[in-house]
């Protein structure tokens, strides 16, 4: 097996017993990247010096018998929208072009006390808006199943590297899906946190109810390692929640396992070999001892609106701070008024703008009880819909997405087509509970993605869900033949 | 519900964004698309519904108003950051005049 497709449990035990040491782990990821990185533009930004060099320390400090544990020497990749110092943030925008991170994020914080390796940054969709990584400023990234096809978005270069096996683990963020759905196309895991359980410092703001921090991993055990890791409350992020929050139970097997099947999330606009693909997994979690019920979620067909008001509000105002002025592009003006036009005019890419436009327009005078307040009274009964859903249930299940990764260019122009492949993801933002996309067999030669959703802070409970599943099943080790 | 271009051209102005004339008409399209999509929201009944604050349950976190000083490397970083610099000063246009 090569060094760069290990799992993180493998790369661990194998470090520990001398078999290979984190400098031999770091080079085949490096070599990786160099090898096909140029076809993917995955990795914005490589920092192969300063890994090779973490390396050696972490190889130096096993040798003394002072290993910091699971993570100590793992080579990782961050999303360009986290802050680490030695890096460019620049969250896929020429508003940030250059931008020399000027701090650690508190998850970059973690990942080095553990003596993780960081390799350098991936690819996104400008400020993490859109679903395809085709609306970043330094170009798109290619699906490594199919280069053709996106990879999608927007956490989509950190998608695409660990499906290519650039990296071991990779960091991404997910606002609306852009874990879960990038994990679903490039046949990886990806699992976004319970809102609050891990620290958003450091992370570039896109819409600050629903943005959270998680890994993509090989495993769900391995992304059970990487929340282990990244999980926290944090002084600095003031919506991040106790520990004692956490439930820390987890099934050990499907036997018995409960899982909800909202029935509104299989009537229409599902790509028919995805939904075969999806009923297969149905039928193997009923051998395996999970028992499937019926629940429902009425306000499934409100839920992209919901999100689409919600997020560009938030993104409106979070967006407001590129001004020019103490970091980022600045547009030479004569006056300071024509300097914030030109310096947004010109640093925002169009979905941004777009974006920007639409939640100023919607949170204007006269406008905000009809579309933001609306938008977060149809957000209190989706909370409700989803606790009385989840009440008697371990889980829910759905597909992660209606269709499998589509051409580049293709949904391009279309906001709205675009905004529905997001319609499984944005209601597990909107109402802040766990969800994990994990890798469930192909369509069309591509990968298709379950995805489980957990009660608030009943993060292990979907993540054991979905080990017992990977455990019994080999969906997660398929890889691309690039 | 379709947006003028006087009215893209309004909330241009106050989100402080640039948009050039060719743009235009393109704005004017996508942002109404998205607007009559996410408009079915208004057709929904929701008297005596709270709207939501927070999805999780959070309290007001408090803390005492203090200066925290940072370390002189991240000082620096955030000072290099600035797009004009005089000293340890940010440069900007005239706010006054």
């Amino acid at each position: 097996m090569a060094l760069n497709y290990l799992t993180i449990k493998e790369a661990s035990a194998g470090l520990k017993s001398g078999e290979f040491k984190s400098v031999d782990l770091t080079q085949a990821c490096l070599d990786r990247i160099q090898a096909v990185n140029g076809e993917l533009n995955a990795v914005v930004e490589v920092i192969a010096n300063s890994a090779l060099k973490e390396a050696q320390a972490s190889d130096e400090r096993r040798s003394m018998g002072k290993s910091l544990g699971v993570f100590d020497g793992i080579p990782v990749l961050v999303k360009d929208n986290i802050q680490a110092v030695g890096t460019r943030t620049t969250a896929g925008s020429k508003i940030l072009a250059g931008y020399a991170s000027t701090y650690d994020a508190t998850v970059v914080v973690k990942l080095r006390a553990a003596g993780a390796v960081i390799l350098g940054k991936t690819n996104m969709d400008e400020f993490a808006m859109g679903s395809s990584t085709e609306t970043s400023a330094y170009g798109p990234t290619r699906n490594p199943w199919n280069t053709k096809k996106i990879p999608g978005g927007s956490s989509g270069g950190s998608a695409a590297a660990l499906a290519a096996g650039m990296c071991l683990m990779a960091l991404g963020t997910d606002t609306g899906g852009s874990i879960r759905q990038p994990a679903s196309m490039c046949g990886v895991t990806g699992f976004k946190p319970t809102y609050g359980r891990v620290s958003r410092y450091g992370a570039i703001s896109m819409a600050s109810s629903p943005d959270q921090i998680g890994p993509f991993a090989r495993t769900a055990e391995d992304a059970r390692l990487a929340l282990g890791l990244l999980e926290g409350q944090d002084p600095l992020d003031s919506t991040s929640a106790e520990a004692k929050r956490y439930v820390w139970e987890a099934p050990t097997s499907l036997k018995g396992v409960k899982i909800g099947v909202p029935k509104e999330y299989f009537v229409v606009g599902m790509d028919e070999e995805v939904e075969r693909t999806i009923r297969q997994a149905m039928a193997q979690l009923k051998e395996l001892g999970a028992e499937l019920v019926d629940v429902s979620l009425p306000s499934t067909r409100h839920a992209l609106a919901v999100y689409y008001i919600l997020m560009p509000c938030e993104v409106s105002a979070n967006l407001a701070r590129y001004d020019g002025m103490r970091f980022g592009y600045s547009a030479p003006a004569p006056t300071l008024h024509e300097t914030y036009f030109k310096t947004r005019g010109e640093g925002f890419g169009a979905e941004v703008r777009r974006r920007v436009l639409l939640g100023t327009y919607a949170l204007s005078s006269g406008y905000y009880d009809a579309y933001y307040l609306q938008a977060q009274k149809v957000r209190t009964r989706m909370c409700q819909e989803f606790t009385a859903a989840l009440s008697g249930v371990d889980c829910l299940l759905s597909p992660t997405s209606p269709s499998v990764a589509w051409d580049l260019g293709e949904k391009f122009d279309d906001p709205i087509a675009m905004y529905l492949s997001d319609i499984y993801t944005v209601s597990v933002n909107v109402v802040g509970v766990p969800a994990v996309s994990i890798p469930c067999g192909l369509a069309q030669g591509l990968p298709v993605g379950l995805q489980l959703i957990g009660r608030q802070f009943e993060d292990d409970r979907v993540l054991g869900i979905a080990r017992a599943f990977q455990e019994a099943t080999d969906h997660h080790a398929a890889r691309p033949m690039m | 519900m379709a947006l003028s271009r006087e009215e893209v051209l309004k909330i241009a102005k106050l989100a402080h964004i640039e948009v050039t004339e060719s743009e235009l008409a393109a704005f004017q399209d996508k942002i109404s698309s998205v607007l009559e999509y996410v408009g079915q929201l208004q057709e929904l009944d929701l008297k005596g519904v709270e709207p939501t604050a927070h999805v999780s349950g959070v309290t007001n976190v408090l803390r005492t108003d203090e200066v925290k000083s940072c370390d002189p490397e991240t000082r620096e970083r955030l000072l290099n950051a600035m797009p004009a610099r005089e000293g340890d000063y940010l440069k900007v246009k005239a706010i006054f005049g």
